[in-house]
């Protein structure tokens, strides 16, 4: 047996010790990149991650745990993909009802395997395509939907028992939930059989998004109204899917989007609890929407913290019993905000990156961004390169061959405890203003989120901040990219069948339901029965949601610059 | 070295004023409320309409503050309507002297034409908001110091 070579130098024994013996002496000959090492939120990173930035309290059975157990931070399925592959959920509409059908049958075909609805700005915002304020943009950036008659035809040849729809409404929702539960009626399907995602988060709008029509109080009743009504009519549907995906559009940072989204949940579990519901009747029919970033570590980190900091509250601060109330379920799509119009070939590498961060965080369904998106809709080509991309990351990157990959990475870890750390911080200071909606009165996360929006922009106006292809490598001529134009016919056509609908319908029938509608708006009964009355006599969205307002009121934004 | 001609000359002229606005019902208000801060960091006053304003809205607004120039943020996709209706209205009203600039979501191929319907310029994504500063500064005067114009 040979002794051990003593000319062999020995590793360090710590940080400290590598530092002074290794380190030191390297940079000083050759000095790091003179760069800011931060995340694209701006969190600072460091040199390197090792056994000592676990403080003294970490402990993997209490930090991590295993998947599918409390807390959940290595995923919420003790199989994760190994069982069931993310469900890739491209989201579509635009122009009429018919196109979109057309758009949804096609992804159908092409192996996707849920239909995520975008509606039109004038259906968002509870218009109809004949309000003045509705000119020039129907079916712009999704489809128009006014009536019943739109959604039969948005859903024509898809039999809803056999899809999983996610629809991206808000003001409106529960409008176009009914619409969406008289199509099955009139398919056959038992709605009880329905499955599917309604975004329904209205806390985001006054925060984010900015599509309203009641003030804050009023909508988060007829939120509790829906949420009543699913857990006994509609089980399987996941009434709201609290979205931090418009809080980071809108310029937050990762920390920002996920504490605000997670107080926005906090907000709607107590409605819930204040309105009578058991927190286990409707708490686990409750998932989320994320962003994903270009900053893969980050937001691993973002949604892995999510998780965890979720099954606490819901464990701990609300007392849920059942474990599927314990558990964050989410959808995620890339950052819309990330794609560069320049050089739009390049969006594809970003998507790749941001899907990546996304499975790497443990989605449950994902849409990839296309990469001609920052330019106008996207086209079909772009949008099967963009399902692709999640395909290639399934079925051949083998990331999806083992749970939670970056568990246990000291880097991960560290950033996973920041990222939670500091969005607790953000969660008390909410608390201490009253709850979201007192601090969405005053202003406060609308503040935050323009002040970081602000500084980022500014970091990369100084290039301190880098975007490939627009202020670093960018090209005097840019190559042209082919668009998807929406024309004005789908207006002139849309309004057609508008008029046709009001003149064909019977108005008595309409009226009755109305009346009932705005009785139980007065009385405090659950809204959502007299509204599918109003949507079965082919009422419109604005005038379903108008027969509210004498008794809601409508929303007026205090601006925050 | 060379300065580029800025609002403020040393006769004290005023501040440049700039309406900043949201048409339609699109409530992307990023953008707008980035080129609005970094307009009053420049020195310019801010006139900052909210969300959802109607062209009619707007175009009151820009008369009463009397501002020298409107620019609107649109990532609707309705700019080919919004725009054109806003300088239709200004001239109506006999206001055709403000300037009217904007950014957004804009194709290439719209350019061309809101230029020939009266926009003076739009910014794309991807534009430096310093870029933009200097471009007010080179191309917005104060009204009332440019009658004929």
């Amino acid at each position: 047996m040979s002794k051990r070579d003593e000319t062999i130098p020995a590793g360090s024994r710590s940080r400290e010790d590598w530092e002074a013996r290794t380190l030191g002496p390297t940079v000083d000959r050759t000095p790091e990149r003179p760069v800011g090492f931060t995340t694209v939120s701006d969190l600072p990173i460091a040199r390197l991650y090792s056994r000592e930035d676990r403080g003294p309290g970490w402990s993997e059975g209490t930090k991590l745990g295993y998947p599918g157990e409390f807390p959940f931070t290595r995923g919420i399925h003790p199989t994760m993909y190994r069982g069931r592959l993310w469900t890739m959920r491209q989201f579509a509409g635009f122009g009429s009802a018919e196109d979109t059908n057309a758009r949804f049958l096609y992804l159908l075909e092409h192996g996707q395997t849920g239909l995520s609805t975008a509606f039109d700005l004038p259906t968002l915002m509870g218009r109809d395509s004949d309000d003045a304020l509705a000119r020039g943009e129907v079916g712009k950036e999704g489809v128009a939907v006014d009536s019943l008659a739109d959604m039969e035809i948005l859903f024509r040849n898809i039999p809803l028992d056999r899809v999983s729809t996610s629809m991206t409404i808000n003001a409106p929702a529960a409008v176009i939930f009914c619409m969406y539960l008289a199509v099955a009626e009139k398919q056959g399907v038992p709605i009880a059989s329905l499955q599917g995602t309604l975004q329904n988060d209205i806390l985001k709008e006054y925060i984010a998004q900015k599509e309203w029509i009641y003030p804050p109080r009023p909508s988060m009743r007829i939120i509790t109204d829906l949420m009543a009504f699913c857990s006994r009519e509609v089980p399987k549907w996941n009434t709201i899917s609290i979205s931090g995906y418009h809080i980071r559009e809108a310029g937050s940072t990762a920390v920002q989007e996920l504490a605000f989204t997670l107080a926005d949940g906090m907000a709607y579990v107590q409605a819930g609890i204040d309105a009578g519901l058991a927190v286990d009747d409707f708490a686990p029919r409750l998932s989320f929407f994320f962003n994903s970033h270009n900053d893969l570590f980050e937001e691993v980190a973002k949604l892995r913290a999510a998780r965890r900091i979720w099954a606490h509250a819901m464990r701990d601060r609300f007392g849920a019993k059942n474990p599927r109330s314990w558990m964050l379920r989410f959808h995620t799509q890339t950052a819309g905000c990330s794609l560069t119009a320049q050089q739009p070939l390049n969006n594809v590498a970003r998507v790749t990156i941001q899907a990546l961060a996304a499975v790497l965080g443990g989605t449950q369904s994902l849409h990839t961004d296309s990469f001609d998106e920052a330019l106008a809709l996207p086209t079909e080509n772009a949008v099967t390169v963009a399902l692709r991309t999640q395909q290639i990351l399934a079925e051949e990157s083998g990331v999806a061959n083992t749970i939670d990959p970056l568990g246990g990475s000291y880097f991960v870890e560290a950033l996973t405890d920041r990222v939670e750390r500091d969005a607790l911080a953000y969660i008390e200071r909410i608390d201490a203003l009253g709850g979201m909606i007192a601090a969405i009165e005053r202003g406060f996360p609308q503040k935050e989120i323009a002040d970081a929006s602000y500084h980022y922009q500014r970091q990369v106006d100084r290039g301190e901040k880098t975007i490939v292809g627009v202020n670093r490598h960018a090209l005097q001529r840019e190559p042209k990219t082919e668009i998807l134009k929406i024309g004005e016919d789908v207006e002139r056509a849309q309004l057609r069948r508008l008029e046709k609908v009001k003149t064909e319908r019977d108005a008595s029938r309409l009226a009755a339901g109305r009346a009932a509608l705005r009785r139980a708006a007065e009385s405090g009964e659950n809204l959502i029965p007299p509204m599918l009355e109003c949507v079965r006599a082919y009422g419109t969205v604005q005038e379903i949601s108008e027969t509210l307002i004498p008794v809601f009121g409508t929303y007026r934004e205090v601006s925050v610059l | 070295m060379s300065q580029a001609a800025g609002p403020a000359g040393p006769g004290g002229e005023r501040r440049l004023r700039l309406l900043v606005g949201k048409v339609g019902l699109d409530g992307h208000d990023r953008g707008a409320k980035i080129i609005a801060r970094a307009f009053r960091d420049a020195g310019f006053e801010v006139v900052y309409t909210g969300l959802h304003q109607t062209p009619e809205q707007v175009v009151s607004t820009a008369i009463q503050e009397d501002v020298d120039a409107v620019s609107l943020s649109i990532l609707s996709g309705a700019h080919n309507y919004l725009f054109p209706r806003v300088i239709e209205l200004l001239r109506e009203r006999g206001a055709a002297d403000i300037a009217v600039f904007g950014g957004g979501i804009v194709p290439d191929e719209d350019i061309a034409g809101l230029k020939r319907s009266g926009v003076l310029e739009i910014f794309t994504p991807g534009t430096n908001t310093e870029q933009v500063i200097e471009w007010v500064k080179r191309n917005v005067r104060p009204r009332s110091l440019e009658p004929g114009r």
